[in-house]
């Protein structure tokens, strides 16, 4: 990157954002048909957080331990090298774009290095661009949840796979969601203890989605080989369960996790009184209640967008994998949360649609596989809802957003005096997601906080809170330099 | 997985040998040496070494380390070799790497 400049432009027909499953996807796909690709990425390497992988200078993982479809990374990754050497493929690692736009000629991204360093991220400019920027764990706050050693449960999955070792000893994961399992399995397998995996639904919640599951059997060896993993480290799999709070000790700047309080809960999520235990001797807590896509560059871009049936905000595509917007794609986690498997083949259509010259349809490949795994996704957004009572586990004193440290008191304060009920006014009133993540993290809680606890919040309040000026944080320098435009 | 990588017994002696692999590196935190394995993340090196805040937030003076892992939260910022807002969950630590953190550990003498 010692050629790198502010005022460099690298021009392509197709412009990636993200090398996860669905970026590595659309870069092969692009590039073998014929375009000339340039990929962004924010990290140093390409896997994204599914193939999230130690250092490649310092540890070769061949053999994949830990990992789920490593054949597939590898395929990918052999093609997509193969596609650097034909210098088909630019690879852009280590920047994140906080600024896309769109004019008559294509789109333009600006770039800004991920780790701070001595020079600014070149422009990217293409015909076409193809946004797969993947997804985080959404949260929900509950008393307890900022103290250090409480963690998103990827965070910890993400630890491991990138550093080979653990961020404790003994671990609760708890949420909602078959992601809790692999979390548990891998700590266990690196020698972690787990305490508990406490899930919030009920195994009972699959039964009206036996069929979908059914089309994707693959999943059921996954799950038999994480049950199989449980039974050999006893990890307790307690379902109806919450975190209801995280004890920390130590004062201030030396205070840190060491229990946790758990309840059952009913099917909305009430506790059950009298069923109140306690967890002693834990390090870290896990928490994931599904995953949360990246929507601002999406947005930014006027993308039309609608609810998911887990309550997220994503993208609407149509079988090319384009956006509202024309030459605008979107692939994986932004399309719906479906999961890595789903978001190589919707990469892979992309790529390929976004590749061609004039738009004869043709149709995309894949499409019966892709309409398998929505189905089966679809089934897991809905026998692990978030839990309607969750609102309730808060005290005021909570903290909700942990940039701003806004509490829930507030936030329902700013809801019954001020009629704040969309996540933007909240956020004018009580300056909950205005600090350094944007809102990345209280923005679902905020919203759902905003609404009330009577029903789940609106596609127009969640794209309020994920809508963002800057799509990452940049100096005043990156700001300046777009005043003479460089076009 | 890499024992190599992982031992800590290397010192300084193998971190100047050039061209070998570094078996381990020596960092700075607050003006304190800390050994970390090449290829580990800052937070990865701290949280190893005990160490699970290193920021206290503006209002409550609350403490903060780790919390998404990706890139997300910005809940783990430091200072890295004089560069401020740097999140210890992404950036690897280096030979001879300054980190300051502005958590101050509760000593009884905050107001």
């Amino acid at each position: 990157m010692n050629d790198t400049t502010t005022g460099r432009t690298e021009r392509a027909d197709v412009a990636i954002v993200g090398a996860g499953p669905a970026g590595l996807a659309a870069a092969v796909a692009a590039a073998e048909s014929g375009a000339a690709v340039v990929l962004v990425d924010a990290a140093a390497q390409p896997g994204g957080q599914f193939w999230r992988h130690r250092p490649e200078g310092i540890v070769q993982e061949r053999d994949g331990r830990g990992h789920h479809g490593w054949k597939t990374y590898l395929d990918l990754r052999a093609r997509f090298d193969a596609g650097r050497e034909r210098g088909q493929i630019t690879y852009l690692p280590g920047l994140q774009v906080w600024m896309a736009e769109k004019d008559d000629a294509g789109f333009t991204l600006r770039t800004t290095p991920t780790v701070a360093g001595p020079v600014g991220g070149p422009a990217v400019a293409a015909r076409r661009l193809i946004l797969s920027p993947g997804g985080y764990d959404r949260q929900l706050p509950v008393p307890g949840w900022d103290l250090p050693g409480v963690m998103a449960a990827g965070g910890i999955q993400a630890f491991l796979k990138g550093n080979g070792s653990l961020p404790g000893r003994r671990f609760v994961i708890a949420g909602t969601g078959p992601f809790l399992l692999p979390v548990a399995a891998g700590i266990a397998e690196a020698g972690g203890q787990v305490v508990a995996v406490l899930e919030s639904s009920s195994p009972a919640a699959w039964l009206p989605h036996l069929g979908a599951a059914a089309g994707v059997p693959e999943k059921a060896l996954e799950g038999a080989e994480y049950a199989a993993v449980f039974a050999r480290h006893r990890i307790p799999y307690r379902t109806r369960n919450v975190v209801t709070e995280v004890l920390g000790s130590g004062s201030r700047g030396s205070s840190r996790v060491t229990a946790v309080r758990s309840a059952k809960v009913d099917a909305k999520g009430k506790v059950r009184p009298g069923t109140e235990r306690g967890y002693a001797d834990v390090d870290v807590v896990g928490f994931g209640w599904g995953f949360t896509p990246q929507m601002e560059l999406p947005l930014s871009l006027g993308a039309e967008t609608r609810l998911d049936a887990d309550g997220s905000l994503v993208g609407v595509v149509n079988e090319r994998q384009e956006s509202s917007v024309p030459g605008l794609f979107l692939a994986g986690e932004v399309t719906g949360v479906g999961g890595a498997k789903l978001a190589v083949l919707e990469g892979l259509a992309a790529g390929a649609a976004a590749a061609v010259r004039d738009d004869a349809a043709r149709a995309a490949p894949g499409l019966h596989a892709m309409a398998r795994h929505r189905r089966f996704a679809e089934a897991m957004h809905r026998a692990h809802p978030v839990p309607a009572g969750w609102q309730e586990w808060l005290t005021p004193a909570t903290v909700v957003c942990r940039c701003e440290e806004v509490t829930a008191g507030q936030i329902t304060e700013a809801r019954e005096m001020l009629e704040a009920r969309d996540a933007r006014t909240i956020k004018s009133f009580t300056r909950a997601g205005m600090g350094w993540c944007q809102g990345r993290v209280c923005g679902f809680a905020a919203a759902c906080l905003g609404q009330g606890p009577a029903a789940p919040p609106s596609a127009e309040s969640l794209s309020s809170a994920a809508r963002r000026p800057l799509a990452a944080p940049v100096g005043i320098g990156e700001l300046a330099a777009l005043e003479p435009s460089d076009s | 997985m890499s024992t190599k990588a992982q031992r800590g017994a290397g010192g300084p002696a193998a971190a100047e040998q050039p061209g070998s692999p570094q078996e381990t590196v020596t960092i700075s935190f607050d003006g304190r040496p800390l050994t970390a394995a090449p290829g580990q993340s800052i937070g990865s090196a701290l949280v190893a070494q005990g160490i699970v805040a290193w920021r206290s937030t503006r209002k409550g003076a609350r403490p903060r380390g780790l919390f998404c892992g990706i890139g997300i939260c910005f809940d783990c910022l430091l200072t890295v070799d004089g560069a401020t807002n740097q999140r210890a969950c992404l950036v690897e630590v280096c030979e001879g790497m300054q980190i300051e953190g502005s958590c101050t550990p509760d000593d009884g003498s905050r107001a």
